[in-house]
């Protein structure tokens, strides 16, 4: 499958709305070239696995290069293996979701989805990226457009929470930069010319010393997406501000975009350093786990409450990453995949309760049940996925993780395992705390009148559901779909 | 012959009447879900019946012993090459023991409820998460691999948090499902790690493997986990410790218990089926399945067996003083549990010392019929009277026939009159003990007088004392209402005559049991005695059961309060964990990482405040600067720099 189609029908998808007239036109443009994109996401899984079938092993496929800029040997080179389709079909999937839950937008809609579609062609040309220059170059393409989906479209601080979220994302991409060109020039110094290639580096043998220096800059650069502790705070004002679809994509590819990068960017091309590193990666891990639990259990608001609880959910991702082992890290990728469907899924369905409450105050709702039965299942659902509940994807993910974290024998690391594993119980209580105060108990009187969800609300929900569910029942063909490509980054510490 | 669809079957059949009920109940089956549930259940109790008879009598039996099959077998996630999560169903008498009991009285509870959930709004969706509770439970009870039955384990409780919170609009209800939910979880924890200790040593998740690897002392895997330690405790008693944990709380023992009185704001027929007769008693067939691991480990036998002799005193002294029909019940439960722990503790493996783990499993067994029955009795009563507080009832006998037989019959079988069932049972667990445990031999009679009073004070006071205040305007209930209870009362007559010990025990072989009534003598007027005094308190209305409450004082109130054990965890989590704990982090996240983030920025822009003057575009400015700068270095070159 030629991959230059991900990255070519949001552009011409984009560009197709810039001239739409009207609401109808722009969200019906939107919707087709989302849809088409999650087809193309589809195809490119079936004819994935086909190759593999066939017995094709090359690390990375469908590869196409295309000279850039070749006085510093930059070029366009993309590619994918099972982590990046994994990533892919996670994008495509709350693309659809988000465009859906957006259907009403009529505030400078034609704007509003055109920076949507562009933000998900910064994360597609991201995911498929195999040249660092490439790769940093859709990372850049994404952050704009959140700066302008929250400062123009949000809701209460939105400039504050718009200008911080922007700052912090451009204070990481300095570091990492920094990161990429250090590696850069650390490339050629066993012959050959310096590089940006992805495959090219990991051949090679970058000098330790460099990996000392750059790995923390690449790592910490692409941690700030990623919510790593203390560079977190942009998360909880950024989603509480942000517009429900711009939540959904922040924190359901946006924050994925640092995960796959401390992966695919920073371990597998400095392993030394990684492997040094680890127990910093770890010790931060851990405290955003717990700590990030502790500090949503006190959370009031909604969004605040589900984006702290993201920060702690994507210190699994980190944590899995960090400690190491094959199993770890398949874990870390799986709970990027889930997290994302869970997140965004609970992002729409916070949006779909403030649409029709306006307050997102958890002590001013309440049995929305009796009036929403969908919403409130669709919540529940969400619920329970993020307290790890077996049958949906958090469950599958965090297993893995906590799995191959305890494979890493050094006792300090299963200390850190089992203070993860604690947060399992602090999870449910914040979950259960907020499921239990909006949609159980007595309902508000103010709220006795409201309705369920419109039908482009439920085949949001729908849809994210069904990806939760097909992951979390079957998580054999998602595992078996990463492991290839965890392994091939693993090789790189067994020596 | 065993056929591996058919065992499939018995827990897909819940499964598939959930997903119809969930997705299409309010829509196509608003008043036909009780039976579409019911009928689905019947079938899995059905072949459940068929796959015990087969087990038991035609196949399972190789060479006078039982074996253990796993005729299915699906890896569902490896976490690595020996490492992988299999969809599994394993056969030996424990788990063949478990789907008859789990699909029989779920089979009741689903009949029972088409008469005591009719009308109600949700009847749909009651239905379904009733299936989905069942389906968990079989699948728990037929899992063959360690992590299997953590994800059914944990299915498991979420259908009990919704259950318990089916009244979702009530307040009290759903704090209690939350409570039960987050303290399960909280022993859930020390299960998972367990998992992941056991998991390292013995690098398998199936439970034959893991079983046959450890406890194989000279293997690679069994020297292991027996040498390495932490804090001076071998890593062996480590994971026992904690998946034992696990157990104690599903199994609401001691000090994990606090979750299931509470839980008790659910539905009486859930009450029944999960809270009575399944799901508590998950944690003792957990310590079951793993018993040649545990009898590996004195240690951690010692705990189960002091965990469970605790608990069921405890709960036996509160359940004398609660006035909640249903909270006496829990606690009663709570109490029966806690004799299966122990026994479980009391066994060494092989030989005749497996007597306790036969006399556990024989009373997880029996107990099964009573305490449902008893909910269930409960459940007729509560919806005759409309209160669930015993000082509402009294002179029912005549009201309720069908009601007061079947409840005697269920107290005189929990307070262990011979011939009903809970006598057997609880004979050969006090064998047991008499066999290895002195001090629990003397006090698991007490506590056995202790059940037949707390039970029959029940009787006496919701079906003699005072005379009924209710009219007997719509009757005692229809068909559907009194066919389980008079079933149930039959087993809960009969079940005891089953010669249990041939059919299940530590090691599949049967076991030579026989009952000495000179031995019964003591327990059996033990428990009379309970009846006779509960008889003199309650059985006519009189001030005497006030006067000893007052003169019993302190202890009285200790035990009403439920020897503040709530208060003790609500001053924990609300004051240590939520005040000193969350939100000191909430507090430092907002001001301390946060606010130097915001001091960066603020920072950035004062700088820049300060400095951007200096670009201010005005000529005369420049001049001043320029000229200024002139000086300066003249200043410098000329007079400075010698």
């Amino acid at each position: 499958m030629n991959l230059n189609l991900l990255i070519l029908v949001p552009m011409l998808t984009a560009i197709g709305i810039l001239f739409c007239k009207g609401l109808k036109q722009v969200r019906a443009l939107s919707l087709v070239g989302a849809l088409v994109q999650l087809a193309l996401a589809f195809n490119l899984l079936v004819k994935y696995l086909q190759e593999r079938a066939a017995g094709n092993n090359a690390a990375m496929l469908f590869d196409y290069k295309q000279a850039w800029f070749t006085a510093l040997n930059i070029n366009y080179h993309i590619g994918v293996d099972g982590i990046s389709i994994a990533m892919i079909l996670l994008t495509a999937f709350v693309v659809v979701a988000g465009v859906l839950v957006s259907w009403t937008m009529e505030t400078l809609n034609r704007e509003f989805f055109f920076l949507l579609v562009f933000l998900s062609l910064g994360a597609y040309g991201f995911f498929i990226s195999l040249d660092l220059f490439t790769l940093f170059f859709f990372l850049e393409l994404s952050v704009i457009p959140k700066f302008l989906l929250i400062g123009i479209w949000g809701s209460g601080k939105k400039e504050y929470s718009g200008m911080k979220l922007a700052l912090m994302l451009m204070g990481g991409s300095a570091l990492l930069f920094v990161g990429l060109v250090g590696l850069y020039f650390n490339t050629a110094t066993n012959g050959g010319s310096y590089t940006f290639d992805l495959l090219e580096i990991a051949a090679r043998k970058i000098p330790v010393h460099a990996q000392m220096i750059f790995f923390p800059f690449a790592f910490l650069g692409f941690g700030i997406f990623t919510a790593i502790f203390p560079f977190h705070t942009w998360v909880p004002d950024g989603h509480a501000s942000a517009p429900t679809a711009a939540s959904m994509f922040l924190a359901g590819i946006s924050m994925k975009l640092g995960g796959y990068g401390c992966l695919r960017v920073a371990t597998f091309l400095m392993p030394d350093g990684a492997a040094a590193y680890s127990w910093i990666i770890i010790l931060l891990a851990t405290i955003a786990i717990i700590y990030g639990a502790f500090a949503t259990m006190m959370q009031t608001d909604l969004k605040y409450i589900n984006a702290y609880s993201s920060v702690s959910h994507c210190g699994f991702v980190l944590l899995g990453i960090g400690m190491l082992t094959q199993t770890s890290v398949t874990g870390a990728v799986l709970q990027m995949v889930s997290h994302g469907l869970m997140t965004a899924l609970f992002f729409a369905v916070i949006g779909m309760v403030y649409s029709r409450t306006h307050t997102r105050q958890v002590a001013q709702l309440g049995g929305l049940l009796k009036v929403m039965p969908f919403i409130s299942s669709v919540f529940v659902i969400a619920g329970l996925c993020s307290l790890g509940l077996p049958g949906f994807s958090g469950f599958v993910a965090e297993m893995t993780v906590f799995m191959g974290s305890w494979q890493n024998p050094d006792p300090w690391y299963r200390f850190a395992t089992i203070l993860a594993c604690a947060s399992i119980v602090v999870t449910a209580v914040y979950i259960l705390r907020a499921t239990g105060q909006t949609v159980m108990g007595p309902i508000t009187a103010a709220h006795q009148e409201l309705g369920d969800a419109g039908w482009n609300e439920k085949m949001a929900a729908v849809l994210l559901v069904a990806g939760i569910l097909v992951i979390g029942v079957m998580p054999f063909w998602l595992n078996d779909l990463v492991q290839p490509g965890t392994t091939l980054i693993m090789t790189k510490f067994l020596r | 012959m065993l056929n591996v669809a058919y065992i499939a079957a018995i827990p897909l059949l819940p499964l598939a009447c959930f997903v119809v009920l969930g997705l299409f109940g309010k829509e196509y089956f608003s008043s036909s879900a009780g039976f579409l549930g019911t009928v689905a259940l019947a079938g899995s109790a059905v072949l459940s019946l068929q796959v015990a008879w087969q087990y038991f009598f035609v196949e399972g039996k190789v060479n006078g012993i039982y074996q253990q099959l796993t005729p299915l077998k699906l890896t569902w996630l490896s976490f690595s090459p020996s490492l992988s999560i299999d969809l599994g169903i394993i056969l030996d008498p424990i788990s063949v023991m478990m789907i008859v009991i789990v699909s029989f009285v779920s089979l009741m509870v689903h009949i029972f409820s088409l008469w005591y959930m009719k009308g109600e709004e949700r009847f749909a969706t009651y239905y379904a998460f009733l299936s989905l509770f069942t389906f968990s439970m079989l699948g728990l009870v037929l899992s063959a691999n360690l992590f299997q039955i953590y994800i059914f384990w944990e299915l498991v409780g979420v259908s009990s948090f919704l259950l318990i919170g089916y009244y979702y609009q009530k307040p009290s209800a759903v704090a209690a499902a939350k409570k039960a939910f987050i303290v399960t979880r909280f022993a859930d924890f020390g299960f998972l790690v367990g998992i992941l200790v056991l998991a390292f040593y013995s690098n398998t998740l199936d439970f034959g493997t893991l079983i046959a690897r450890l406890t194989d002392a000279s293997s690679a895997p069994s020297q292991a986990i027996h040498t390495a330690s932490f804090l001076g405790i071998s890593a062996l008693t480590w994971a026992l410790a904690l998946v034992f944990t696990g157990g104690a709380g599903k199994s609401a023992m001691f000090p994990l218990h606090i979750w299931l009185p509470d839980a008790m704001e659910g539905p009486t027929p859930v009450s029944a089926l999960i809270h009575a007769a399944t799901m508590v008693v998950a944690g003792v067939s957990l310590v079951a399945r793993l018993f040649p691991l545990f009898s590996l480990d004195p240690a951690v036998l010692t705990l189960i067996r002091y965990t469970g002799i605790i608990s069921a005193c405890i709960a036996a002294i509160i359940a004398c003083t609660q006035t909640d029909i249903k909270r006496v019940l829990a606690f009663s439960t709570m109490s029966q549990i806690g004799y299966m722990m122990f026994a479980l503790g009391l066994s060494p493996e092989g030989g005749d010392n497996s007597l306790g783990y036969m006399g556990s499993m024989f009373h997880l067994f029996t107990h099964a019929f009573f305490k449902s029955l008893l909910f269930l009795c409960a459940g007729a009563i509560i919806h005759f009277v409309h209160s669930n507080d015993l000082r509402d009832m009294g002179g029912l006998r005549k009201l309720m026939p069908i009601t007061h037989i079947t409840f005697l019959v269920a107290c005189l079988a929990i307070a262990g009159i011979p011939p009903f069932a809970g006598f057997f049972s609880k004979e050969e667990i006090l064998m047991a003990a008499s066999e290895s445990n002195k001090a629990i031999y003397l006090l698991a009679p007490v506590i056995g007088g202790l059940t037949a009073f707390y039970m029959f004070r029940l009787y006496f006071s919701i079906f003699w004392s005072k005379a009924a205040v209710q009219e007997n305007h719509h009757g005692e209930g229809n068909i559907w209402m009194k066919i389980p209870l008079l079933i149930l009362a039959a087993c809960s007559l009969l079940a005891g005559l089953l010669p249990f010990s041939e059919f299940i025990t530590a090691n599949g072989r049967p076991l030579e049991t026989h009952i000495n009534l000179g031995f019964s003598v003591v327990p059996v007027l033990l428990a009379v005695t309970g009846i006779a005094l509960a008889a003199w308190l309650y059985k006519t209305a009189n001030d005497k059961p006030a006067k000893l409450a007052t003169s019993l004082g302190g202890f009285y109130q200790a035990a009403y309060k439920k020897f503040y054990i709530d208060e003790l965890y609500l001053f924990i989590t609300k004051k240590i964990l939520f005040n000193l704990v969350g939100r000191p982090a909430a507090w430092f996240d907002r001001n301390i990482v946060d606010g130097t983030m915001n001091l960066l920025a603020s920072t950035t822009a004062a700088i820049s405040d300060l400095v951007k003057g200096w670009q201010s575009g005005q000529v005369q400015r420049y001049a001043i600067y320029f000229f200024g700068g002139i000086f300066t270095l003249g200043v410098i070159f000329i007079y400075l720099w010698k």
